[in-house]
């Protein structure tokens, strides 16, 4: 795996035992970090679960056309140079690469001196040391728990950029986009751009969130969202049918999507559908900062829990920085300016760079952050999603999809003694399928939130632990049996795993 | 429900799902390259048994589960589709098989 090249044939069998810092998550945040870490002399490993870098927003980024720069937009396109500069540097590089552990290595004296990752990629899984870890593993869209969103033909609309943009697939047939937040209209121009037909968007933002949202407009007002925005509502407004103020979503079909039914001015519409696409903001993705013990708060404006971190992107871990959008979103471009950050302070914390030094070249990226964020307050407001559709009013409404756990069955467990979400798991199992909690975490603490009338900071989240990906049994018994690992791995199978199964997956 | 962009169609792959043959494009996932063969669903749940089909497409929800030469529990989403590759609905528990040696 030599600098910055792109090797899957041998896998992660090429890489050293130990780098000064692996950073996980090769979007905006974590390719800036690498880049920067790398030109200070750090050895550095970046690691990602896709082929090729770019994260969610510039996915696929390295394979793209010309044609691709007119279908997805210059927002898009800027990631070429993001990437290019990651793959010039003497950073190395592990594609197709799951991150799923992480472990302190403690030093004589009990201090944290670094970290064990824990790397799977192709069936081989290693541990791998560093003394600094940069976890850049970015959002995931929201969960949007409606009727019916289990069934097949029901996806997300980052689902489909993602099949457009790796494979150049558009969604054909009636398809339906439904939902709100600043990528909604986003999403629906570059699939109508790429010659998609959208029988409708249905825009689930409420109309009291205008007047919110309002007063914050003047930091939005001199943002470049502004702009673009209009411009993206105009494309998407022009090629199909908007319909607005739309208090209630469901899915119906035996065995498939059939219709989407909505509600909207007080009454109930329905439209034969192939696919819906469902969208309603993104939120960070939490499982591996959880997991690492890493403190986290509520945010009220992004109604999601997000890990605490100082102003060099340090987290209450030692020797563990978070940038990027899985430490509150900030968009694109304030995850680049932040993994740039989080980079000189690790560097800093390795000796590479005088503190001077690193407050010194720190300034321009701190103004450029703060201008980056301007009008991020106005988003949140303006699409902050309606509770009827974060925390179901229908009972039968599935909010564990792994477990198929209803918000009916949730709420009964309140009145039966669960008082937070680890408490419920044991009760219902639920969040604990291979997802992890991933797709019901922030619903089910707002739901128990809800039926006990507290807030959600009260309520919590799953307490998490490693793996936080499954990992399969020959690549556990391929390990070194170091204690931290055995810890992990057992940790895990009691946890969430069926009884059932325990006995046919005991590591030996 | 997929239709596949002719500028973005590259070398042809062939490989099966429950025995039907699929051509995909090289570089698609399991996932990209069955809904491109406009196929809805690839498991079925172990609780109910109801169908479900990739949801996120980026390695989250764990929906497009499916068994691809012979192992049982692969996310298709974050799998490369192989010329010849065997690719199976998952019926049920995700409960783990003897694997194959790799
Ligand atoms: C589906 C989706 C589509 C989006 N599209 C857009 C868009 O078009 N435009 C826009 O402005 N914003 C978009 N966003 C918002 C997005 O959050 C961007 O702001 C931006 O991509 C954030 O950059 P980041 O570096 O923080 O994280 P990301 O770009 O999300 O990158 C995180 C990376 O970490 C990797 N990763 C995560 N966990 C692990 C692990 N355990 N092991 C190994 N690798 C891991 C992921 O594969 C990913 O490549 C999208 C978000 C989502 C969820
Ligand atoms: S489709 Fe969600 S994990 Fe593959």
């Amino acid at each position: 795996m030599t600098k910055g090249r792109v090797s899957t044939e041998r896998g992660i069998a090429d890489l050293a035992d130990e780098y000064d810092v692996i950073v996980v998550g090769a979007g905006p945040a974590g390719l800036s970090a690498a880049t920067t870490l790398a030109g200070t002399n750090a050895r550095t490993l970046l690691v990602d679960e896709n082929r090729t870098p770019g994260g969610q927003i510039y996915r696929a980024i390295t394979l793209a056309q010309p044609v691709d720069r007119q279908r997805l937009g210059e927002d898009y396109w800027r990631g070429r140079s993001i990437a290019e500069d990651f793959l010039r540097s003497e950073a190395e590089y592990a594609p197709a690469t799951t991150a799923w552990s992480i472990q302190p290595l403690q030093g004589d004296a009990g201090q944290t001196i670094g970290h064990e990752v824990g790397l799977s990629s192709n069936g081989v899984a290693r541990l791998i040391q560093a003394r600094q870890v940069v976890l850049a593993t970015g959002a995931l869209e929201r969960p949007f728990p409606i009727p019916g969103w289990t069934l097949p033909g029901v996806m997300t609309a980052g689902a489909a950029q993602i099949a457009l943009k790796t494979s150049g697939l558009v969604p054909s047939g009636k398809v339906v986009i439904a939902g709100t937040g600043p990528l909604l209209y986003l999403l629906a121009a570059q699939l109508i751009e790429a010659g998609a037909t959208v029988s409708a968007v249905l825009d689930t933002t409420p109309r009291e969130n205008w007047l919110r949202a309002f007063r914050h407009a003047r930091g939005f007002l001199v943002s470049p969202y502004l702009a673009k925005g209009l411009k993206l509502l105009q494309t998407v407004q022009r090629r199909t049918r908007v319909i607005r103020w739309v208090s209630a979503l469901a899915a119906e079909g035996e065995g498939g999507l059939k219709e989407v039914v909505w509600g909207a001015g007080g009454r109930e519409h329905r439209m034969a559908a192939d696919l819906l696409l469902l969208h309603q903001g993104v939120v960070p993705n939490v499982n591996f900062s959880n997991s690492a013990g890493c403190a986290h708060e509520w945010d009220e404006a992004q109604l999601t829990f997000r890990p605490q971190v100082d102003e060099w992107s340090a987290s209450s871990v030692a020797g563990l920085a978070l940038a990027g959008d899985g430490t509150g979103i900030g968009g694109a471009e304030a995850a680049a300016i932040q993994g740039r950050i989080a980079g000189l302070g690790c560097a800093s914390r390795l000796g590479l760079v005088a503190p001077a030094e690193r407050d010194r070249l720190a300034v321009p990226l701190r103004t450029s952050l703060a201008r980056a964020m301007r009008g991020r307050r106005f988003l949140d407001e303006l699409y902050r999603p309606a509770k009827a559709f974060r925390v179901p009013q229908d009972p039968d409404t599935i909010v564990c999809r792994c477990e198929e756990i209803s918000a009916g069955q949730i709420r009964a467990s309140v009145s039966a003694g669960a008082g937070g979400p680890n408490q419920m798991k044991v009760f219902l199992r639920c969040g604990m399928g291979p997802c992890q909690g991933r797709l019901c975490g922030l619903t089910v603490t707002e739901l128990i939130a809800d039926e006990r009338s507290k807030h959600p900071s009260e309520i919590g989240y799953y307490r998490l632990r490693f793996p936080i990906k499954p990992l399969r049994l020959h690549e556990l018994a391929a390990l070194p049996q170091t204690e931290t690992a055995k810890v992990a791995v057992l940790a895990d199978l009691a946890d969430t795993h069926h009884p059932a199964d325990l006995n046919e997956r005991k590591p030996q | 429900m997929f239709r596949r962009l002719s500028d973005r169609a590259s070398g042809e792959i062939t490989f099966t799902f429950d025995g039907r043959p699929i051509t995909a494009s090289a570089g698609d996932s399991v996932a990209a390259a069955l809904l491109a063969a406009g196929v809805r669903a690839c498991r079925t749940t172990p609780v109910s048994g109801a169908p479900r089909g990739p949801y996120c497409m980026m390695g989250v929800c764990f929906e497009c589960l499916v068994r691809i030469d012979g192992m049982d529990n692969r996310q298709g989403c974050l799998v490369t589709v192989q010329e010849g590759m065997r690719v199976e609905s998952q019926r049920g528990s995700r409960t783990l098989t003897p694997e194959p040696a790799q």
